[in-house]
């Protein structure tokens, strides 16, 4: 292992679930105002997962008020407090971009049957 | 100029965490720690530095001279001397080791490494001109540097006149870094942004000489 792997290896999370795009999730963020801690659940659809190691980053994309909103996490990033999965989806891509253009039904993702 | 410095090798980039939990760019370089094969003094060599080596090489590659520098500092030779300018030099003695543990955390710094080799390059790369127009005529010329100078007179170009050539390769130094972590026991300082040079490349890290601006 080289010395850039070993930096990245102190500040990998274990506590991160495995799941994937397609799949709904519950994002707990820390958020600080002023002096004050709490924490924010950010709800929506996981449309992408990129890169690797501690640089490894997904967007969640979600629905307020009628206006879709996107929101990308570093998967490792301190300010994460947990994730939760709250349903798998059944999709055939690794990036889900398409649902930016679908509206309504449309831009619902299949959930997956476990046989 | 600088007050202390070491040698390292640049492994490659990443990002670590601050304590805001932001996310902070920065470069890995190995600093194992190097000896001091030579102490320079005014009174002796006209001007004060040290000359350090890092690393390990077999003895028997060295060749007659080499293994006398070392043999005469009674030091482990290593895979290369590099001279370190220093503006004082009293405290140190040869055969001494500098590690990482020299810098702190949030400390200024000055990286000087050797640039990437960009081999034969245009004057648009070389030098950002801004080359010539793309439609209306022009016909091979869309990055060439156009005039190099006058006419009859002065009849010739002037010396200096920026022109394509060899690129790269060169002495940089990346002023006023910050070091975001120093660790001796793994022989690591992490330096926020980018350091110039490619990975494996010799990097010498020195105490800021300048001060930033607002600093």
């Amino acid at each position: 292992m080289n010395l850039t792997e070993l930096v990245e290896q102190e500040q990998i999370r274990s506590d991160i679930p495995e799941f994937n795009a397609g799949d709904t999730v519950k994002v707990h963020v820390k958020v600080v105002e002023g002096n004050r801690e709490r924490v924010q659940v950010f709800e929506g659809v996981v449309i992408a997962r990129r890169g690797t190691s501690v640089r490894e980053s997904f967007t969640v994309r979600k629905l307020s008020f009628g206006v879709g909103v996107e929101r990308s996490f570093p998967l490792h990033s301190p300010i994460i407090d947990k994730i939760q999965v709250v349903t798998r989806g059944d999709v055939r891509r690794a990036k889900l971009y398409y649902l930016r253009d679908r509206v309504g039904k449309a831009a619902k993702v299949k959930e997956k049957r476990f046989k | 100029m600088a007050h202390k410095a070491i040698v390292g090798r640049k492994v490659g980039m990443t990002q670590v965490w601050d304590k805001d939990n932001r996310m902070v760019p920065v470069t890995v370089v190995e600093v194992t720690p190097c000896r001091v094969v030579q102490v320079k003094t005014p009174q002796t060599d006209g001007y004060s530095a040290i000359q350090v080596t890092l690393g390990t090489k077999d003895a028997r590659k060295l060749s007659k001279p080499e293994a006398g520098h070392f043999a005469r500092a009674g030091v482990a030779p290593g895979t290369e001397l590099v001279e370190l300018r220093l503006d004082d030099v009293s405290g140190y003695s040869v055969g001494q080791e500098l590690g990482a543990d020299i810098f702190e955390a949030g400390e200024s710094i000055d990286a000087v490494g050797t640039s990437k080799g960009k081999g034969f390059a245009g004057v648009m790369k070389r030098h950002n001109f801004q080359g010539q127009r793309a439609t209306h005529g022009a016909h091979l010329v869309h990055r060439a540097p156009g005039s190099i100078g006058q006419c009859a007179t002065p009849a010739r170009v002037f010396k200096g006149v920026k022109m394509a050539g060899r690129m790269g390769s060169d002495k940089v130094t990346t002023q006023n870094l910050t070091v975001v972590r120093a660790d001796a026991e793994k022989n690591v300082v992490l330096v926020k942004g980018s350091v110039p040079g490619s990975k494996g490349g010799t990097v010498i890290i020195r105490n800021a000489i300048k001060k930033a601006v607002g600093a």
